[in-house]
Formats: C-alpha cells, sequence, structure tokens
C-alpha cells in the first residue's frame, strides 16, 4: 500500500524513538494530547507507548464523534426510526452505541424499525431514489472530515428534486473543542488540563487546513503539531513536540505536509458553509454544552432538515454520574482510575462515552492497553512507598 | 474518527466519480470535493469521497526528514 | 410401468429445475417433496444409505479399542448464498467436517437439514446440492440423511443448512481446549481473513471489488496428519471462524487459564485481505476463516508438526505464530510490528465496518 506502508516501518520507528528518548530531557514531563480517535487507534493499535520514554506521555482526547453524541441524540435517533414511513441510514460505528434505558439501534433494528448501515452518503441517496416510498433519514455524525460528504449528499438530493432524503446533522467542530479542554480551567466547567502539547487532527485538518489552530498558540500558548495517523507519523510528531517544548517554542507545525495545506480544501469548506451553519451550542458527552461548537442546516435547506420535518421527542437523558471520562479526556485522569472501568464498564456495556467506540480513550485502554496496568500500578506503589 | 485512506485512481468516471485501487481492492468514489483528479493520482478517501490528493513531493520530504530523525540512533 | 396389483405409476413430469421454484408444497411431506429429495438431493449425494430411504441411516462403526466417537453440528447461513471461492452448500460440508476434525477424529458421516424459503429457485437448490455432494466426496464422506422444510416466503432468507457430523477419535489422542501449558507453541496454518473478505466484497453494499476468494476447505486430511506427527505432544486444534484468530486465541486462553502472546510479523495476512481491512477499517485478526486452523503443540513436537502441515495442500504456509504464557488474566497478547504491546481482544459484539 503505497502512501501507507512507508509510515509503518518498524525498525525506524524504534530508531526515531531512540532519538525522542535522547533529546527528552529526564527532568520535564511531556504531557502530549492526541486530539484524534485516529492517533488513539494508531498508538494503541501499535503499541506506541512501550517504545516511549516513561516520561513522555500521551493522552487520549476527545475527538471520536461517536463517543462525543450524547445519549439523548441517540435516544432522538431511535425517534426518528420509530416513524413507521422513516427508513434510518447511518454509518455502522453508531449502530451499537447505547441508549437510555438500555436500547441502542441495532436494538431499534431487531424490534422492527427500519435502521439500515451505509458506507457512504451515496448509498442513502440511492436508497432514496429506489424507494420513493420512504423517508431516507441520513443520521450524520463526524467532524469536519466526514461533514463534506453530508453536505454533497444534500446538494445532489437537491439537483435530483429527491423529496424523500434529509438529514439528522450531529457534525461537530474540532477547534470549539479544543478550546473548550483549553478554557477549562476558566470556565471551571472542566478540570484544568496539564498539558504541553498537542497532536493535531490528521483528516479533520486535510478540509479545514492548521490556520484555525494558529489561535491556540498564540492565545493559550500551546504548542499543535498537525500529524498524519500512520505511527511513524505519529512518532515524528511526537519529536517535533519534545523539540518545541525543548527550545521554549509554542507553535502550529504541520507534520502531514503531503495532505495538509494552511487553507484546507477550500471547496470543501465552501460547500460546507453554503448548507451548514452553527448552532448557538450543543452538548458533548463528557465534554458538556460547548458554544458554537456544531452545525446544523441553514433555513434554505430546511427541507432537507430531519430536526425541521419531523416532530423528534426530546430526550432527557443523563450520562452515568460516576463516569469520569470529562477528567479523562481533559488529562486528569486515567482510565484505570475510574472505578468502573473493566468492572460494570466494558465495550460490550459501555457506561461512559470513552468506552463506546473502539477509538475511544476507555475502550482503545481496554482493548489494547490494560495489560499495562499491573505493573504502572505496582510502579506507583512502589513510588509512593520510596 | 475520519478512517481515511490514500489510494491510486485508476479510472475517470462519470458524475464525479473514479475507480480508485488499494492493493488490488477496487472501489468507486466521488471525486466531487477535488478538483482535476488525474488517473495515477493518490487520493485520500473517506467514507466514499476523495478528501484530498497526496502531494508526492512533500511525501518523499517526510520520508527524509523520518531517515534523520532515526538516524545516528 | 405399472405393477401387477397396484394402480398403474403415474407418469410424473421432472421438476423443472431451471425455471421452476420451491413452494410449500415441496415442504408438505407429500409427493412434491419426495419429488425434490429424489430429483435434487438423493442424485446430488448420491450414497448407499440416503438410496434406502428411510428416516434414519444405519452403519456399522467398527470402533478399535479406546478409541471415542465425536459428534458436532453447525447451523448456516451466509449472505450471498454463492461467493468467491464457494458457495452455502460446500461451506456446509466443510464447516462441520472440521468441527469434527480439530477434536482430533477422522469424519465418518454428514447429516443435513435445509430449510427453504418458498419461492427459492430450483436451479439455485440443485447447484447448492450439487456443490455439497462434491465436496463431501472428496472429503470423503457420506451425507447419509436430512430433512427438508419450506417455510413462507420472508421467513427465511433463501435458505438455511443445518449439517451434522460425527467421527472417530483413534485411540490416545485426547484433545481439548483446557490441555494449554505455558511453553507450548502456537501454530496457524496459513493466511488470515481470507473468507470474511471475500463474503464482504461479494455484498453489494460495500461496493469494492478483490481477486480474494474464500479459503472453505475441508481440513481432516491436515488435522490427520498433525495428529500422527504430534502423538500426546498435540494439546488442540480449532477452527478460527467468526470472530476470526482474535476469538479463537481468547477461548483458548479462558478455558486453559494461561496467557498467549502472539508476534504480528508472523501472522501472515495477504496484501489484497489487508488492504480491504484498511479500507472498511476492519482489524483481520477478527475477520472469519472457513479453511484455516490453529493448533497448541508441546515445544518438543512443534517443528515435526509444524512439517506435517507444511506438506499438506491446506498448511503450505503455516507458521508458528507465538507461546502460551502464564498468565493469571488470561490476556492474549501481541508483540507489534513495531515491537509494542497490544492485547489481542474478542470483538465487541457484531463486526461492521467503521468510518472512524
Ligand atoms: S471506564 Fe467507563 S465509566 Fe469509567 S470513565 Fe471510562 S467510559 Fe466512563
Amino acid at each position: 500500500m503505497k502512501h501507507v506502508d512507508e509510515y509503518r516501518n518498524g525498525a525506524l520507528a524504534r530508531s526515531i524513538a531512540a532519538t525522542i528518548a535522547r533529546e527528552a530531557d529526564p527532568a520535564r514531563l511531556y504531557r502530549f494530547m492526541e486530539f484524534c480517535g485516529g492517533h488513539t487507534h494508531a498508538i494503541s493499535r501499535y503499541g506506541l507507548e512501550d517504545l516511549l520514554p516513561e516520561n513522555v506521555r500521551l493522552i487520549h482526547g476527545p475527538g471520536c464523534p461517536v463517543c462525543v453524541l450524547p445519549v439523548g441524540r441517540i435516544d432522538e435517533a431511535i425517534g426518528l426510526a420509530r416513524h413507521p414511513k422513516v427508513t434510518l441510514c447511518t454509518y455502522a460505528d453508531l449502530m451499537r452505541v447505547p441508549a437510555s434505558g438500555g436500547s441502542s439501534l441495532i436494538r431499534a433494528k431487531a424490534e422492527g424499525c427500519d435502521v439500515r448501515m451505509v458506507y457512504s452518503t451515496l448509498d442513502a441517496l440511492r436508497i432514496a431514489e429506489a424507494e420513493p416510498d420512504r423517508e431516507v433519514v441520513f443520521l450524520a455524525i463526524g467532524f469536519e472530515t466526514t461533514t463534506p460528504p453530508t453536505a454533497l449528499a444534500i446538494r445532489a438530493a437537491e439537483a435530483r428534486g429527491l423529496a424523500n432524503f434529509s438529514v439528522f446533522s450531529n457534525h461537530v467542530l474540532t477547534p470549539s473543542a479544543i478550546r473548550a479542554i483549553l478554557e477549562a480551567p476558566k470556565t471551571g466547567r472542566l478540570p484544568p488540563v496539564a498539558l504541553e502539547g498537542f497532536i493535531g487532527p490528521a483528516h479533520v485538518s486535510v478540509v479545514i487546513g492548521w490556520k484555525p489552530y494558529e489561535v491556540f498558540a498564540t492565545e493559550f500558548g500551546q504548542r499543535i503539531v498537525v500529524s498524519g495517523f500512520e505511527p511513524l507519523d505519529v512518532m515524528q510528531s511526537v519529536l517535533m513536540l519534545v523539540r518545541q517544548v525543548n527550545e521554549g517554542r509554542t507553535e502550529v507545525e504541520n507534520q502531514y505536509v503531503r495532505a495538509v495545506v494552511p487553507e484546507g480544501n477550500r471547496a470543501a469548506i465552501e460547500l460546507v458553509d453554503e448548507i451548514f451553519e452553527l448552532r448557538d451550542a450543543f452538548e458533548w458527552r463528557g465534554l458538556g454544552s460547548i458554544p458554537h461548537s456544531a452545525l446544523k442546516l441553514r433555513e434554505k435547506y430546511a427541507r432537507f432538515d430531519a430536526e425541521r420535518r419531523f416532530t423528534i421527542p426530546p430526550s432527557a437523558a443523563k450520562d452515568n454520574p460516576a463516569c469520569e471520562c470529562g477528567l479523562i479526556l481533559t488529562g486528569a485522569k486515567l482510565p484505570a482510575d475510574c472505578r468502573l472501568f473493566g468492572t460494570v464498564c466494558s465495550p460490550e456495556t459501555p457506561m461512559g462515552s470513552c468506552m463506546v467506540s473502539s477509538e475511544g480513550a476507555c475502550a482503545a485502554h481496554w482493548t489494547y492497553g490494560r495489560f499495562r496496568d499491573r505493573a504502572r500500578r505496582a510502579a506507583t506503589t512502589r513510588g509512593g512507598a520510596a | 474518527m475520519c478512517l481515511a485512506i490514500p489510494a491510486l485512481v485508476h479510472e475517470l468516471l462519470p458524475d464525479g466519480m473514479a475507480k480508485v485501487g488499494l492493493d488490488g481492492v477496487l472501489k468507486e468514489i466521488s471525486t466531487a470535493l477535488v478538483p482535476n483528479v488525474a488517473v495515477g493520482d493518490y487520493v485520500v478517501v473517506h467514507v466514499g469521497y476523495a478528501l484530498t490528493r497526496i502531494d508526492a513531493a512533500e511525501a518523499e520530504r517526510t520520508l527524509a526528514l523520518l531517515a534523520e530523525a532515526g538516524a545516528h540512533a | 410401468m405399472s405393477g401387477e396389483h397396484g394402480e398403474p405409476r403415474l407418469r410424473r413430469r421432472r421438476l423443472d429445475v431451471a425455471g421452476g421454484r420451491v413452494d410449500m408444497s415441496h415442504g408438505a411431506g407429500g409427493r412434491a417433496s419426495a419429488q425434490l429429495i429424489d430429483e435434487i438431493f438423493r442424485d446430488a449425494f448420491s450414497n448407499e444409505w440416503l438410496a434406502q430411504g428411510n428416516d434414519q441411516a444405519a452403519f456399522r462403526v467398527d470402533l478399535p479399542p479406546g478409541a471415542r466417537m465425536v459428534m458436532a453440528t453447525d447451523a448456516h447461513v451466509i449472505t450471498p448464498l454463492f461467493f468467491p471461492g464457494g458457495d452455502i452448500g460446500a461451506l456446509s460440508v466443510h464447516g462441520t467436517i472440521n468441527d469434527v476434525a480439530v477434536g482430533g477424529a477422522v469424519p465418518l458421516h454428514l447429516a443435513a437439514t435445509f430449510v427453504i424459503e418458498e419461492g427459492f429457485p430450483l436451479a439455485d437448490l440443485k447447484r447448492i446440492a450439487e456443490s455439497m455432494g462434491r465436496a463431501a466426496r472428496e472429503a470423503g464422506v457420506a451425507i447419509v440423511t436430512g430433512d427438508t422444510k419450506v417455510v413462507e416466503r420472508g421467513k427465511a432468507d433463501g435458505v438455511f443448512i443445518t449439517t451434522t457430523g460425527i467421527g472417530i477419535v483413534p485411540p490416545g489422542i485426547e484433545l481439548g481446549g483446557d490441555r494449554a501449558k505455558p511453553g507450548d507453541v502456537v501454530l496457524l496454518s496459513g493466511s488470515i481473513g481470507d473468507h470474511g473478505v471475500a463474503i464482504m466484497a461479494s455484498r453489494e453494499n460495500l461496493g469494492f471489488e478483490t481477486a480474494v476468494v474464500s479459503d472453505s476447505a475441508a481440513l481432516h486430511r491436515l488435522t490427520a496428519a498433525m495428529v500422527a506427527a504430534g502423538g500426546t505432544g498435540l494439546r488442540l486444534m480449532r477452527d478460527p471462524t467468526r470472530g476470526g484468530l482474535a476469538a479463537t486465541l481468547n477461548e483458548i486462553a479462558h478455558q486453559s487459564k494461561v496467557g498467549i502472546r502472539i508476534r504480528e510479523d508472523d501472522v501472515p495476512v495477504a496484501p489484497q485481505v489487508a488492504a480491504a481491512c484498511e479500507l472498511l477499517g476492519l482489524d483481520p485478526l477478527n475477520v472469519a476463516n472457513e479453511g484455516k486452523l490453529v493448533a497448541v503443540v508441546a515445544a518438543e513436537r512443534a517443528e515435526a508438526v509444524l512439517a506435517a502441515m507444511r506438506a499438506d495442500p491446506n498448511g503450505i504456509r503455516a507458521v508458528a505464530i507465538g507461546e502460551v504464557i502464564e498468565d493469571d488474566r488470561f490476556f492474549v497478547q501481541m508483540t507489534t510490528a513495531f515491537g509494542g504491546g497490544r492485547i489481542v481482544d474478542w470483538l465487541a459484539g457484531e463486526q461492521l465496518p467503521r468510518i472512524c
């Protein structure tokens, strides 16, 4: 696989790790949050944590749109699917996400709701065309990466005069979430973060470019390295962050130059802007309500907006109060610190957002990394006794 | 989020579609988001859409930097 | 033709296999049922026991002293029914033969039950039956008894096939999922994920094309060679079907109360399978196989068993992928290609393509 395999060279990864170990100051702590689930996945999947020195730590961030979608929105989607005329199309990632009362889309399907998994919005359009008597609703989720495909589908539905296609938008915005994390100390809504830098989104940045992150360097004195999702990309980005810390720089740098340009994909940005506008606020699971952090369809496209076309019973569902996702997503705690981790909360029975998709911080740790917990606990106990 | 993978453009199809390949696996995708896609380009594919073209020269530079970062270890 | 005392036998028209469809009468137990069984199944499976037309097959088993019998059953439902490298018919024969064979047994006979949806094309049914017959003959086993039911349209998906098999375990051979011991070696008979990817590629809604074919195969000759080479050093064999290699290794770890450590670099994955998994966001470790097996062998017999595997057409690419270790948490761990570590877990729920 060209442009993939080159970035999965284990020997090179180990030599870059050696360089990181040489350059990292043992007297310092380097805590970097990878915002995106894609990075979390690469880090866990390849066991990158084992290659890094003890004082260079990676903290899993909230960049998994499935995880941050509040229970209430899933409840509402199920409410939509219960309309007898509705065919609800969604990416498979959402099928198992727990709603309130033990429900989920997969259960709703079992109960007879017409819920279908699609791989692309193109498939949802095809269904709408083939079945004109059905009201096809596309349950849209995702960050900036996934929004343009939804926008294109709306544009295509308009061009083809498809009157039975609409979108239930849950598209959310990355910079707003980063801001919420950084502003945590000010607002008191989230615990203050202890981070030396961010590994910045790969494919989100393909769409929006890296300019939108500059404000985090200037206003918050943070470091961001936009990074590709392959393991060597991550290793190089960690090295770039370590060097920024050592040299006292706080900048936005771009490691993923082969796919990310400063302004992003203009065509995609303009298309999204034409069809979507900001919501005043949107609820993020684990992070709470964040102003201007999500998109809804503009008035002009109201007829494609499922929220306007259907009456959706609002849900009052709340997150489990014992869940510590908020603390984990801001780097204040580790998944294994949560009392529920691995006891009542596991990928089969997630209690909180970070356990929902394989990219969530708790699920990634459970699925790939939990073998380290005992050694880590032993180390802390020893450290405490000393 | 955002699983996306670089694939080689094999063939341009009508209506802004293209056939791309990844090691012998072929898939039809939309290129509506990337102007002027040509056969032989590598594009980053996400949920059935090309998001951007891979810049081959930049990729070379990144690989050189990676080699350098791993040198003298 | 007419019997001397009976009525003249009606000349029945043969089934219209080319254009006909299964209807409710084919399952009602009357003439139509008999004709369906006669013209589709008895022909395709042709063996002496079926030819007797009894409700059961009676046969003699010569069981050497100390030998044991095994029995296994498996229901087969698959979409699509025909896929690159196989079909539900061959699969239903291979699947049950393999379940019998990985117990260390020599498979003897099979039984087959069909649940057919009203309206199912007779041509497809015939094709499936013939494929089953061929698979059984190639494997040297017979489908000696069976049953057919027809359900109303919409109450099944084309055809469901359940097969049950029996076999004989030679004296002295005792395999079991609880027998893995620290220090044992884990062997794998070939590349993983081919069947799952071939099936996904042939489902239209995912819209991709590959040349990957299912690895569906009967493994009893391979297992017999392994039993001969491993002797009492062979602890257990398993075929990693649904849930893939990851599920099988976790089952073994839990049953034997041990840990398992495998090396990513040693687990073979065909390039096209790897590429398809990248596109769909799947891990080949979780993708289904239908013609592969995992074995746990005492270290001192590992080389001999591996050599025996490589001498069989279904084990040419057999490899040692890791070891059994002590671990009271029963983790399956993998040393990644990067030298890091990770857990190899059961898949939570059904395997679905990811976008995230
Ligand atoms: S383990 Fe479960 S309950 Fe605990 S923080 Fe993680 S997701 Fe929340």
